[in-house]
């Protein structure tokens, strides 16, 4: 257990480093990393603080976030296929994103934008809550998701539908593949609090989670607050795939294959799959977006893109492997 | 001293009564078997009885704060859940979950109360094997093991034996007879009748929402009792090897 800890956090360390070194300004490796610690002023300083280093913090944060809600969710539903997403709060979150690029509130500030993608997801969180109840089994939450997130796609489709613009349909789509080109250290400002907050109240989730392998009945007994699991698993999901929402567009398949990737390494406890998941998505997010930069520089290729075709071969392997060894 | 104490306890599901008017009262020291057709209610009555569902009147454990009622009672549902491949080592550690304070890893008396519920059922050998990938019976043995690993006064089953070889049936029933003689209580529901009577100290009959019959297997299992209840003809005898019943026919 000690070692995967090692090779988790050696790992998401190097990519940090990496990701802070690698970039389309000509900059060498000790140059960047002095440029960092000690700049004073000067562009090289510009790049690597004002850049590189929002851009590296926010793949860390995010990745981290999306594997842990991965986990998590996978946990309390005690299925594999289960997705942060699942509980419609992406869907709101970009949602409200799309609107304030429509409405030209983008385009006004900086952070109007991720601010109102933050209220879609309290919407969002709201609706869950008022539809899936305080109380009530992990069916009527998925249920309660799906037809958020649909209604979510929907109104965003209507909105691209009746775009009389088709410069601000065009800024919806890119947003919507999600990136971190051009972040600031606003934006990590915006999502840190928020992405602290929900992944303290899902590391608290690890025991409950454990005992929920022998069913919501066996768990209940053995003295599980399921009530207080489900709200915190509600609001730490809310919280942390907002946050990432609001600041990076709609990023899938971290949240999907790393905990499944991880699962087999941490003896399948869901607890322990928490923190794996979360140094697991780091670096799964800070190595596609060190890919970005690497593979088309001039082209702009998205974040989402990438995950999503690097995600999606992976967890078709997955499944494979799991259909031959009969699981 | 009494473990479970129900009284006009009911449980209600929509506008019908699924239980009415219980008064139950177990000491310690009981093997109780709770028998009674499909649909009876003795599942019911068990979760009732936990605070799992919703409920009127009283039982003393639902009473009981979460954490509390954790340490006096464990439960293993009749649903064999076990959702995720972790070890059986692992599965039956789950059990010690109410008696490790938070954020604490399972101490060598944690430990050791798993090694003891791995023995208990015959599952020395077990404890590396990947719990998903076990036989139903052998997942069946390592959930009680978990239940046993709990280590509370009172155990509380749901149809724990069914799809158990016989020798593990009959362990099984000796292991939870052995419990009782050790002064903790095990309520057991069962549908085998002839392991019922041999093994339970006490048996309670349910039937359409209410207890039917109460008290030791022979003088339970009466004839017209089987025939109204169960629809059924038995042979039962009291044996120098102890109660035999044997199912006879319909009626």
């Amino acid at each position: 257990m000690m070692r995967l800890v090692l090779v988790l956090s050696t790992l998401t360390a190097a990519l940090f480093g990496a990701a802070l070194v690698v970039g389309p300004a000509d900059i060498g490796v000790a140059d960047s990393l002095r440029a960092l610690l000690w700049g004073e002023g000067g562009p090289m300083t510009l790049v690597m603080r004002e850049i590189r280093l929002p851009r590296a913090l926010l793949a860390l944060m995010i990745g981290a976030a999306l594997g842990m809600a991965g986990a998590a969710m996978q946990g309390y539903l005690r299925n594999p296929l289960a997705d942060p997403g699942l509980i419609g709060i992406s869907g709101s979150a970009a949602l409200g994103a799309v609107l304030a690029l429509q409405t030209g509130l983008a385009a006004a500030a900086a952070f109007a934008l991720p601010l109102a993608a933050l209220a879609g997801a309290l919407v969002g969180v709201f609706l869950v809550l008022v539809l899936a109840g305080p109380r009530g089994s992990s069916l009527t939450l998925i249920l309660a998701g799906i037809a958020i997130s649909a209604l979510a796609a929907a109104f965003t489709s209507l909105v691209l539908n009746l775009s009389p613009n088709p410069f601000a349909a065009n800024e919806i789509v890119f947003w919507m593949m999600g990136s971190l080109a051009d972040r600031s250290m606003v934006h990590v400002g915006i999502a840190l609090p928020l992405i602290v907050a929900g992944a303290v109240l899902l590391a608290t989730l690890a025991r409950g989670l454990d005992a929920l392998t022998l069913g919501e009945d066996a768990a209940e007994a053995m003295g599980v607050n399921l009530r207080r699991l489900r709200l915190t698993l509600i609001f730490g999901t809310a919280a942390v795939v907002g946050a990432s929402t609001a600041v990076a567009g709609a990023i899938g398949f971290v949240g999907l294959v790393v905990p499944h990737l991880l699962r087999p390494f941490v003896g399948a406890q869901p607890g322990r799959l928490l923190w794996a998941s979360a140094f697991g998505g780091a670096s799964m997010l800070l190595a596609a977006d060190i890919a970005v930069r690497v593979i088309l520089p001039a082209r702009d290729l998205k974040l989402g893109v990438v995950t999503a075709l690097v995600g999606a071969p992976l967890f078709l392997h997955l499944i494979y492997r799991t259909r031959r060894d009969g699981l | 001293m009494s473990l479970l104490s129900l009284t006009g306890f009911g449980v209600k599901r929509g506008p019908c009564d699924i239980l009415r008017n219980i008064d139950l009262e177990v000491s310690t020291g009981e093997l109780v078997g709770i028998i009674g057709p499909n649909g009876a209610g003795k599942t019911t009555l068990m979760r009732g009885a936990l605070g799992l569902i919703a409920h009127s009147g009283h039982s003393s454990l639902a009473a009981l704060p979460a954490r509390a009622r954790a340490h006096a009672a464990a439960w293993m549902p009749q649903a064999r859940e076990i959702a995720w491949p972790v070890s059986v080592e692992r599965l039956v550690m789950l059990g010690r979950t109410p008696h490790l304070p938070p954020a604490a890893r399972p101490s060598a008396s944690d430990r050791a109360a798993v090694d003891r519920a791995l023995h208990r059922m015959q599952l020395d050998s077990f404890h590396t094997r990947t719990a998903t990938q076990l036989s139903g019976g052998e997942q069946a043995r390592a959930l009680i093991a978990r239940a046993l690993a709990q280590e509370t006064p009172l155990l509380m089953a749901d149809e724990p034996i069914a799809g158990l070889d016989p020798a593990h049936q009959i362990g099984t029933m000796q292991t939870f007879a052995s419990l009782a003689s050790e002064g903790h209580s095990v309520i057991v529901s069962l549908h085998d009748l002839g392991l019922a009577a041999r093994h339970c100290t006490r048996l309670v009959v349910i039937d359409k929402g209410g207890i039917a019959a109460d008290g030791a297997p022979l003088d339970v299992l009466t004839p017209p009792l089987l025939r109204d209840i169960f629809g059924i003809t038995a042979f039962v005898q009291n044996t120098s090897q102890g109660l035999v019943f044997q199912p006879m026919g319909i009626v």
